[in-house]
């Protein structure tokens, strides 16, 4: 297809805590085309966010980016100083937050909160040509014109997590990451907050990453599914191959945990408890709960590899072959 | 309808505390007028035989012969005519003139450390709070613990034993210079500015650390804030943040605290006025107190507590125009 | 809450419990440095009364004693080293003025104790009765607070202490002075809290199994008041030791007694600094500079524990 928008190479993050240190993301690297759009699932605290904190340069203390590159459009976000980096946000790479509810400064109407965002990228544009921007971003959420004047304790749960969309989308970025822009919404509000982010999408053309729980609403909008476990990337594949034939262990579970029709009324769960970040099981970090582990999972760490496929799974199961070839 | 009920609600603090304070005096067994006489008979040396008579005739004068029901009754009626009635002890000015006199020095010194302390104390405890700030601002929270407690009486007592007495910068108490003549030229409120300057910064010191202890705690809360960190991923500049994001919203709970805090910064203002001598109606109520002077006490009381429920009703009225989430009506 | 916890049963089996609780004062400093002022101007009280006859010393005397008082002699009257000795010296009266700050610290903490655990106490009781039965009670408590809380207790305070015969004033009158009008606080504040936990849902399950309200009470409420009820308490002790030197400030209250705020009263109204005696108002501000910042320090101490939002970031 089209050349790579989002290089993210060996991202590392860790979290100094009193307890100790937290590898909260551990070698993640992964592409994303524009115009493509990329689920990221995995149990909480598996360290989606800071995936996406770290994608926006935006992890605090005690966390740490310890190396890697997040390279878009050619350049690479890491490395740029803090400066650069603030004109990058929103320009570049967009952020929509996962508490939409808490996300709006209370005492500033949603205009001066759209306006000073434009204001900090671009301080030569005229006041009109800003209003008429916001109102434009406005309309493309499916807000009325009359929000831009509005404060935020006027507006419903969807209509805050639209203003946050529409935010993101004012300077027309090349990677939109939404972090479960849906999770406090009911179904109806879901589907439609979704259906704007699709169609955003289309408009612009920019790569989105949407960060989510519900398996469902990934299989219906997504082109790819990347699966996340204690802070690495276990498999990352597109969607059709993720629900019919998912390759990782954990992807399986995961897969197989989801209701249907034929195992109703059995809750079905992942068996064992997610590990805790400060102290990892050596070698695959899955394999206390793995079905299919061996004495070797439990010494030797797989590495992310491409399969004939196309996709990318971190197994000791599809590396073997390789390994002894 | 909020603001009708809440001027009620203010009346009737008015009327209660009044009542409060015109009782209280008068059922005490002190008897003002015949302290005084007493008094000028020890200093003149002249002790009148009739001496009981003579306080008879001021009682009848005065009206403090009548039942205290009548008495009550009439004097609140003339209250609310806004006359509060002679000084007994400075007999024959009125209690309104000598209030008059008083609070200018009073008005001046307050509004004035309590603007300062204000805007410097909630900058402090803002910057204090803000994560990007540097180490000796942040420093500066310890000492300001230990401060917003001490009363400003004793501070200025320190202040006035160091700068004044040790270091004799500046003057040790008084208005103005003894001997000038108020007037209004430059050297003159150059004489009086001199002289604030220590009961100023005794007032200052412990209120700047108040405001931004509390500034502190409510910046700490908003940083965690969704809305700050989205301020953040927007791309804005530090001090957009900090200005529209993190201080607007800090300041709020402030503002309300301004109103309240209005009662003590009187009460330290008159304690401090009372150290430095100072002609205000600190001053005035330390007089009327010794004296027991009826009305003197209650006009200033009355006034006093006219001045806080005003305040808290400024605040009613101007707090809806800072946060859009509470509208008048709305409660 | 959670740092509650440092003081259950099941966490103290470990270590011994003094040592955990030195710990948690490391970690909490301005509850640990507020306590530490308190002991320190206690153990110097204390010392006083031990090495001194502060009942004789510490009260106007016609004559000035000729006998060293007290063997910590550094200073004489004049606050020069040697002759008479007086650690802190004299004042005007003649009296001995570390007789004094011993005595006056004593007698401070007894106005401070007794008006701050009165007050605490009707705060407490009322706010509880107010905010557990509800109801007309409640309206009723509630009203009066409410009218009451803006008015400038102080004020109130300076017209009672004056209107009273200065003769009859001693140090009890004064706290139970404070206390009329002191309770408000408290009340307010334990209303507040008891309401948020009345409606948490263990009390509903205690309810529900059949305690009965005193029970719960004490059972269930009390304990997670306890920072709470700290805090007004250590509030109400600084609001009562504050009005009795504001009092002093005004010549009222029990002037006889060598209350700390007397102390700087009588300093001021001979004029010490134009007299020449500098140290005779420095100790007592001193020693109320130390108490209203401990007592402050611990507030807020108290503070972060019951309020675990507001813990230093640090
Ligand atoms: N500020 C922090 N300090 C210490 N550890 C942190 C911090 N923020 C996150 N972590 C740790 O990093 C790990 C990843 O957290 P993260 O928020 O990225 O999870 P998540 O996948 O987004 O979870 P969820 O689905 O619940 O949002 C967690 O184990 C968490 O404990
Ligand atoms: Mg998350």
């Amino acid at each position: 297809m089209s050349t790579p928008i989002l290089q993210v190479q060996d991202l590392q993050v860790t979290y100094y805590t009193d307890a100790g240190r937290a590898k909260a993301l551990d070698n993640v690297s992964f592409t994303l085309n524009s115009g493509e759009k990329m689920g990221l699932v995995g149990e909480s605290g598996s360290g989606k966010s800071t995936m996406a904190l770290a994608m926006m340069r935006m992890i605090k203390p005690p966390g740490r980016i310890e190396g890697g590159k997040v390279i878009v459009d050619g350049t690479d976000l890491v490395t740029l100083s803090d400066g650069e980096m603030l004109k990058a946000r929103l320009s570049k790479i967009a952020y929509i937050p996962q508490g939409a509810m808490n996300s709006l400064n209370p005492v500033m109407r949603i205009g001066a909160q759209m306006t000073d965002a434009i204001r900090a990228h671009d301080s030569s544009i005229s006041n009109s040509a800003m209003t008429e921007r916001c109102m434009q971003s406005l309309e493309s959420v499916d807000l009325k014109r009359e929000v831009f004047k509005m404060y935020p304790h006027e507006l419903s749960g969807g209509m805050k997590q639209r203003v946050c969309i529409a935010i993101g989308i004012l300077l027309k970025p090349k990677v939109i990451i939404a972090d479960e822009p849906t999770s406090a919404l009911d179904v109806v509000t879901q589907r439609q907050v979704m259906e704007t982010i699709n169609r955003i999408q289309k408009d612009l053309g920019c790569a989105v990453i949407l960060i989510g729980h519900d398996m469902g609403l990934m299989a219906q909008s997504m082109d790819k599914v990347a699966v996340m476990y204690a802070g690495k990337l276990v498999e990352i594949s597109t969607v059709r191959q993720m629900f019919t034939h998912p390759f990782h262990p954990y992807g399986q579970a995961l897969i197989h945990s989801l209701p249907n029709l034929d195992n109703k009324g059995v809750l079905q769960g992942i068996p064992g408890l997610a590990p805790s970040l400060l102290r990892i099981p050596s070698g695959c970090a899955f394999h206390p709960r793995c079905s299919k582990a061996t004495e070797k999972c439990m010494v030797v760490t797989p590495r992310l590899q491409q399969q004939p496929d196309g996709r990318f799974v971190s197994c000791l199961l599809y590396e073997e072959d390789k390994v002894t070839a | 309808m909020y603001l009708v009920r809440r001027v009620l609600f203010l009346l009737f603090v008015i009327w209660v505390t009044s009542t409060i304070i015109f009782f209280i005096p008068r059922i005490s067994p002190r008897n003002p007028i015949r302290e005084r006489l007493a008094e000028l008979s020890r200093s003149t040396g002249y002790a009148p035989k009739d001496l009981e008579k003579i306080v008879q005739a001021y009682n009848q004068k005065f009206g403090l012969d009548k039942p205290l029901a009548q008495q009550y009754a009439e004097y609140m009626g003339s209250v609310l005519r806004g006359d509060l009635g002679p000084s007994l002890n400075q007999y024959p000015k009125t209690v309104w003139e000598l209030i008059l006199e008083a609070l200018p020095w009073t008005i001046g010194l307050l509004i004035s450390t309590t603007l300062i302390s204000f805007v410097l104390g909630n900058m402090l405890g803002a910057l204090t709070a803000w994560p990007k700030s540097p180490r000796w601002v942040k420093g500066l929270m310890a000492p300001m613990m230990m401060l917003q407690g001490v009363p400003p009486y004793l501070l200025g007592l320190l202040l006035i034993f160091f700068v004044a007495f040790r270091a004799k910068l500046l003057p040790m108490g008084g208005a103005y210079e003894i001997g000038t003549r108020v007037s209004f030229t430059a050297q003159f409120i150059f004489d009086v500015l001199r002289h604030q300057l220590l009961p100023g910064l005794a007032l200052v010191l412990s209120s700047v650390a108040f405001w931004a202890l509390g500034m502190r705690g409510m910046g700490i809360t908003i940083q965690g804030e969704d809305y700050v960190n989205f301020a953040e991923h927007k791309g804005l500049g530090a001090m957009v943040i900090f200005r529209d994001y993190y201080v607007r919203n800090a300041l709020l709970p402030q503002v309300t605290g301004l109103a309240l805090a209005f009662g003590q910064v009187i009460v330290s203002g008159v304690l401090v006025e009372q150290l430095f001598g100072l002609p205000g109606l600190g001053g005035l109520l330390g007089k009327a107190i010794t004296a027991n002077d009826y009305f003197v006490i209650f006009g200033i009381a009355f006034f006093i507590i006219i001045s806080v429920t005003v305040l808290m009703l400024l605040v009613d009225i101007v707090y809806p125009l800072l946060d859009p989430r509470i509208r008048i009506d709305s409660k | 809450m959670t740092t509650l916890a440092v003081n259950s049963p099941a966490a103290v089996l470990q270590p011994k419990r003094s040592t955990l609780v030195l710990r948690y004062l490391r970690r909490n400093k301005s509850l640990g440095f507020g306590l530490a002022i308190l002991l320190f101007l206690t153990l110097f009280s204390i010392t006083g009364h031990l090495v001194a006859d502060v009942n004789k010393l510490a009260y106007p005397l016609a004559v000035k004693p000729k006998q060293p008082p007290n063997p910590l002699c550094v200073f004489d009257s004049t606050m020069k080293i040697g002759k008479n000795c007086f650690v802190l010296g004299t004042d005007f009266y003649g009296r001995d003025l570390f007789a004094v700050m011993a005595k006056g610290l004593g007698q401070t903490a007894r106005i401070g104790l007794l008006a701050g655990v009165l007050g605490t106490l009707v705060g407490t009781l009322l706010g509880f009765t107010s905010a557990y039965f509800g109801g007309a009670i409640d309206t009723v408590i509630r009203g009066i607070t409410e009218v009451l809380l803006p008015i400038p207790v102080f004020l109130i305070q300076v017209l009672i202490a004056g209107a009273i015969d200065k003769k009859s004033v001693t140090v009890d009158t004064m706290a139970l002075i404070v206390v009329m009008l002191a309770w408000m606080g408290p009340t307010r504040v334990i209303r507040s809290q008891v309401l948020s936990m009345r409606e948490r849902m263990f009390v509903n399950v205690a309810k529900l199994s059949g305690m009965s309200n005193l029970e719960i009470i004490f059972k269930e409420i009390m304990p997670n008041l306890l920072p709470f009820l700290g805090s007004a308490l250590v509030g109400q002790v600084f609001g009562a030791i504050f009005a009795s030197f504001g009092l002093a400030v005004f010549g009222l209250g029990p002037l006889r007694e060598p209350l700390i705020g007397n102390t700087v009263y009588f300093a001021q109204y001979q004029a010490s600094f134009f007299n020449g005696w500098w140290w005779w108002p420095l100790w007592p501000s001193m020693a109320l500079i130390l108490i209203f910042g401990a007592l402050t320090l611990i507030m807020v101490g108290l503070d972060e524990i019951a309020n675990p939002r507001v813990r230093r970031s640090e």
